[in-house]
């Protein structure tokens, strides 16, 4: 995965947890995660199509998605609530949507988000991309983000650009 | 005051509402997608619309578009995560009148209703 994409996420999901949440944020040092991918109990998951195709997840231990949930929707909610998944849904909707404006000028679309709960679940990724992923620190706890994403050969625009 | 809300996020709507509430706006209706929200502004008639731009069944790009075909002056703001100056300028082309992007503070989310309502007339 191209290394200008790491910095876009890095940059939204501070922006996004200080201005929603008034939570600060420490950055770990990004990773390729090695073998299968595992979340932590509680992730959102968004893709990207365009010209970036690919997933991003932001995965949360169960204490840290309470914790988070309940400071950005107000109340303490279950995880089987439907509207602990709106939020966590919400918070990587807007981490996504942060990044994706920083791709210098490549137009992205994303997906409408999804969430698992469940302690330890697979997340499956395209092969042929590697997972990064940027461990994040806050008061909450934990935090991970995974990016999955590349470059889209195939775009129109991309190949309109590789053809001038 | 009739604000109608139109996110396909319940926790979003109900931050909306939150800072809604503080400026004193409490005549509020909430839509969960664009086709939600075409059934229910002949209904409700509103004076402002807030309007997310990703959501499922119809986003809020096409909704936008449908309601300016039949109502040209109704004051839209866009709350989306859609920041690209491409994306803004398609939904200013669209009909929308303002555009804040999320995630927002209360304080710029109340600047943008503000100047949205004096731009139009129309006494906050």
């Amino acid at each position: 995965m191209e290394a200008r994409f790491i910095t876009p996420f890095i940059q939204s999901v501070q922006n996004v947890f200080s201005t929603m949440l008034q939570l600060p944020m420490q950055i770990g040092e990004p990773r390729v995660k090695a073998g299968k991918n595992t979340g932590y109990d509680v992730s959102g998951i968004i893709g990207m199509s365009g010209d970036v195709v690919g997933s991003v997840v932001l995965s949360f231990p169960d204490d840290a998605a309470r914790r988070v949930v309940a400071l950005f929707a107000g109340e303490e909610l279950g995880t089987d609530s439907p509207d602990f998944a709106d939020a966590i849904g919400e918070l990587v909707n807007m981490v996504a949507g942060g990044a994706k404006a920083n791709f210098d000028g490549a137009k992205v679309s994303i997906s409408c988000p999804s969430v698992v709960v469940g302690s330890g679940h697979l997340i499956a990724n395209t092969s042929d991309v590697p997972v990064i992923e940027i461990p994040c620190m806050t008061d909450c706890g934990e935090v991970a983000i995974q990016i999955a994403i590349k470059t889209n050969a195939n775009a129109p625009t991309q190949a309109a650009s590789a053809s001038a | 005051m009739r604000i109608m809300l139109v996110d396909d996020s319940k926790t979003m709507r109900n931050i909306q509402k939150s800072v809604l509430s503080q400026l004193g706006y409490t005549e509020l209706e909430e839509a969960c997608d664009g086709q939600d929200a075409l059934s229910k502004v002949g209904a409700f008639k509103p004076d402002l619309l807030l309007v997310d731009w990703n959501m499922p069944n119809m986003d809020g790009l096409s909704f936008v578009k449908a309601y300016r075909a039949q109502d040209k002056t109704t004051p839209i703001i866009m709350v989306t995560t859609e920041a690209e100056k491409s994306r803004v300028i398609e939904a200013i082309k669209a009909g929308v009148n303002n555009y804040v992007v999320k995630p927002f503070t209360p304080d710029l989310l109340s600047q943008r209703i503000s100047e949205t309502l004096s731009k139009a007339g129309i006494a906050a």
